[in-house]
Parts: structure tokens; sequence; C-alpha cells
């Protein structure tokens, strides 16, 4: 299959490639696909509370080249965003970025899911520490 | 005069890239066997179906020559037994269809395993659709089919059984003796697709009781688009239904012109594997076995799939590299032609049928590699392969959240994963 070379470099030079301390408030982490489909995709986020600004993130993926390099796009795309703005993220801009071809879209699909899930995730644990406080 | 240091120099650069390492789907031609084709394409062309001339007479020779040189590499009694098709999906539709064709008043029951090649599969499909009743037996978790199996799903309505010599996939090679003495004794054909095995592991068609065996050129060094089915003509005699009509060429077995170039380059591929195929697969397996210690000595989490020796294609090795997906794999290793039981890497975007078929979990599935073995690989390619392979996994496992988990010790099966 013909990759775009913007989609190889990302597969061979993957940007933010790495864990967060999944047990801290500020983080919020996002566990997307099934080993038995052939993608997972971890997708975290430290979160500044005060101006909710996603100041780290962080992947790790299995699954194809398509999927390796559409979480990497992602995370480098939120760094720098407000929450609101990543979230507003949509699939189809990472399909245009890394001109991927109709049988991996599902692969832009899974990014998409997990930077909403570990938004969400990041946003229950604010509310849990709101309940608390 | 050469000096040592330029035979250093010249090792060192003969490793040329990409390196070839998928012989199971197909092999490149022998020199030799493209020196002993051409001169059917401009000086001895004739129609070997011409009987009143000496073009015609000179292409008809050399196909009767072929015949026997093929017949000898299967262990077959004469030439008269071969027929030549375009390939060995060909003789597969042609065995088993023309078998069930023409005897379908005796019986309508087939029987075949799961692992078959989709060329065996999709004829019994067709036949299926047309009323006939077709068993497809379980293999075990190294692919293997138990010929008591296949003794107890034989019925008074068997007419044929089909199973392979050596899985295209896996590498796994049937127990094809056992179940030819079984159908044997069950007076039931027996049709093997000894494509992948035959020249590579003991194959003999008298000593193994069968019938009809499909093989192609292009799997031992020959050219593509030439094959042939051996068709056994006594003891008994098995008839076929033509698939093909036309001028009743190959004894009205298979009508169209004989591909006169393509049936010497078999002939010569077939003489090669009889003169030299057994040191070769001391060589074969030598290189097979060096990659496999490199690998499993390097990295943790290797599953072999298939059977292991002796019951192991000396060429293939298919290794599931666990929490590394195989068309990352694939990319990871570009310089490196070998394919993948992975779903992202098929048409169908179904993991591998064989896979599944021996019970491996769909998520090993993804992560199989096939490496394919041949001819005209060297250790020093097979060094590079490996050293490549170790360091792209270590890569793609730090990517992994798989493998991360699996460190923590996390059993993976125990989480709720959200299908997609």
């Amino acid at each position: 299959m013909a990759y775009s070379d913007k989609l190889i470099e990302h597969y061979e030079n993957p940007r933010n490639v790495g864990t967060l301390d999944k047990g801290d408030d500020t983080v919020g982490t996002g566990l997307v696909g099934a080993p038995a489909c052939g993608d997972v995709m971890r997708l975290q986020i430290r979160v500044n509370p005060e101006t909710q600004i996603i100041e780290d993130a962080k992947f790790k993926t299995f699954g194809c080249g398509s999927a390796i390099a559409s979480s990497s796009l992602a995370t480098e795309w939120i760094k720098g965003k407000t929450v609101e703005e990543a979230n507003a993220l949509k699939n189809t801009q990472i399909v245009e970025e890394l001109n991927l071809p109709p049988v991996k879209i599902h692969c832009s699909v899974l990014a998409e899911d997990a930077i909403k899930s570990a938004i969400a995730d990041f946003r229950e644990k604010q509310k849990k520490q709101e309940d608390k406080g | 005069m050469r000096g040592s240091s330029v035979n250093l120099l010249d090792k060192t650069m003969a490793l040329k890239l990409p390196i070839y390492l998928d012989n199971n789907a197909t092999t490149p031609v022998d020199p030799r066997v493209v020196d002993a084709m051409l001169p059917y394409f401009t000086e001895h062309f004739g129609n070997a179906a011409s009987r009143n001339h000496p073009f015609g007479w000179k292409a008809e020779e050399k196909v009767e020559e072929a015949r026997e040189t093929i017949a000898k590499l299967i262990g077959a009694k004469s030439g008269k037994e071969i027929i030549f098709t375009s390939g060995a999906t060909e003789s597969d539709n042609l065995a088993i269809k023309g078998v069930a064709h023409f005897y379908k008043e005796k019986g309508n029951h087939i029987i075949t395993c799961k692992t078959e090649h989709k060329a065996v599969l999709d004829s019994t499909k067709r036949l299926e659709r047309e009323g006939f009743d077709v068993t497809y037996l379980d293999v075990d978790d190294n692919a293997r089919v138990d010929p008591e199996a296949v003794r107890a799903a034989i019925t008074d309505q068997t007419i044929l059984v089909s199973i392979m010599l050596a899985n295209n996939e896996v590498g796994t090679v049937q127990p094809i003796e056992e179940i030819g003495k079984i159908t044997r004794e069950k007076k039931v054909f027996f049709h093997v697709d000894a494509v992948q095995g035959v020249g590579r592991v003991p194959f003999d068609v008298e000593a193994m009781n069968v019938d009809l065996a499909s093989i192609t050129a292009h799997k031992m060094y020959g050219p593509k688009g030439v094959g042939a089915l051996y068709v056994r003509r006594s003891k008994p005699r098995v008839r076929l239904l033509a698939e093909i009509d036309g001028g009743g060429h190959e004894r009205g077995m298979r009508s169209g012109t004989l591909n006169v170039t393509g049936i010497v380059g078999f002939q010569a591929a077939a003489q090669i594997m009889i003169d030299e195929g057994q040191a070769e697969i001391e060589r074969l397996r030598g290189m097979r076995d060096r990659l496999r210690n490199k690998l499993w000595g390097a990295l943790d989490e290797l599953v072999l799939n298939g059977a292991d020796d002796p019951w192991r294609h000396p060429g293939n090795l298919n290794v599931s590299f666990s929490f590394v997906e195989g068309e990352a794999m694939m990319m990871a290793i570009k310089d490196v032609a070998v394919s993948s039981g992975s779903a992202c890497t098929s048409a169908s975007l179904e993991p591998s049928y064989v896979l599944r078929a021996m019970g491996v979990d769909e998520e090993m599935a993804h992560t199989s590699i096939r490496f394919g073995i041949g001819r005209f690989n060297t250790d020093e390619e097979i060094d590079y392969v490996a050293d490549l392979v170790i360091s792209q996994v270590g890569r793609l496992r730090d990517l992994s959240p798989l493998y991360e988990m699996h460190k923590e010790g996390i059993d993976l099966k125990s989480i709720q994963w959200e299908a997609h």
C-alpha cells in the first residue's frame, strides 16, 4: 500500500511517545480499540486546571503504520490547545493531513475517540475533585 | 589477482536491498531455467499439437520429456499421468471439480480441511452450491490433520479426500502417507495440493497412495503460468470431467495449446530439484534455524506458528511477535519482503483463516510474520534480517501500550475492550 510521505514520517519518527502518571488528577487517559481488532491506542493528556490548556500529551499505540501515525499527529495537534479546542478535533482532519486511504479511515476515528476519551477521563477526575472539595 | 581484503569488501557489498524472503509466495526463476527456455520462444516455437512438421514434433518431444521428469520428481510411474495446466489453482479446480463431476453418481461427499489453500476451499464451496456435501476437518494447534479424523469422516457417499502436503502460511506438513493408507483402504480418491512441499519434504505418489496431485513451476524456481496435475492411470484409474472444452489436448482432460516454453522451464526446474533438492533442504533449514535462533535469543514473547520439525517446511518460519501489529512490522522492515497474517495486510481485513483454524487468538494472528527462505538467500541476508527485526520489534514494543501493560503484569484478557 502506498502511504503519504507525511504518514511515513510520523510512523518512523513518532512524536510524544510515552506514559504519563495516570494516578495524577491533572492527567486524563484514553484507552481505545481492541487487540483482537489489531489496534489499541492509549492517549494521555496533562491539563492545567486553571487555564484548561493541554500542557503535555503522550501516546502508545499497538496497530498498523496508519494507527501509529494518526495518534502521533493527534498528540502533536492537541498540545497547547484548550480541552475545548481539542474536543472539537475531527477525524477527517487527520485523514486529510495524512492522506489516509479509505481502508485506514478507522485509524483516524480511533485517534479522535482516544482524544475524547482522555478528555472525558480528565473531566471526570476534576469533577470528583470538586465534589470532594 | 584478488586480495583477501577485496573479497571481504565484495562480501559486504553483496548484500543487495530489498531482500526477498517471501519464497512461499513465489520464487525467482533460476537462471539455468531461463537458459533452457529461451530457444523455445524463437527457434523451437512449434505447437506441440502440430503432428505434420518438425516444428510440432520438436515441441511435442520436449513436452513428453518434461512429463517424464516431472513424474520422476513426484514418484509417478509414467509421464502419461502428468496433465499440464496454467498453475496450481487450475490443477486444484480440475482435480476436485473434475472428480466430483465425473463420479457424482457414485457419491456426493468430499472431505478436506480448514487450512487448505483457497483454490481447494473455493472449489469445494462451489460444489456445495451444486449439491455436494463437504466435510471441512479441523486441525490441531500445529495445523495438522488427524488421519483418524479422515477415516471417521468417510461415508459410503465419499468420493474424494483433498489434503495439502505443506501449508503455505505456517509450513505444517500433513501426514500424507497415513491418510493415503486410509483412503486406499476405503477406496476413496486422494488429492494432494503438493505445491509448497514438493522437493522440500518427502513426497511420493506411489509410496503414499496419492491419486491426484497439484504442483506448480513458480514455487520451485520455474516460470509462473504453468502447473501440472498428476492423475493416476492405474490401480485405481482416476477419471475426470474436463473443465475446459476445446481441442481435446491432454487426453481430453485439459484442452488448450500447451505452454511449451513454460513446460520446458518447468522441466528444467524439476530436474534441478531432483539433482540438488536434497542438499538444498539442509541449506534452507540451516538458514531458517539461524534466523529462528537469533530471534529467540534476543526477543521475548515470540510464538512459532505451525508444526516443528520434522513436520515443518524447511524454508518457512512463521512467527507471532506479540504486541507488535504485523503491518506496522512490515513497514518497519520495508527492505525485507515478507508477508503477514494480519488483517491490515489482507484485502478482506480479516486475519488469516489458517491461524484462526489452528486456534490462534485474533490478537496473535495480527502479529504474525511469515519468512519464506529460498534457494537464493544467503547467511549474510539472514543475519541482516535478524538484526533488523530484533531492533524494530524493540522499537515497536516501546510504542505498544500492550507490551507496557504486559510488563506491568496486567492480564490483557481481563480488560473489557471495546470492539470497533
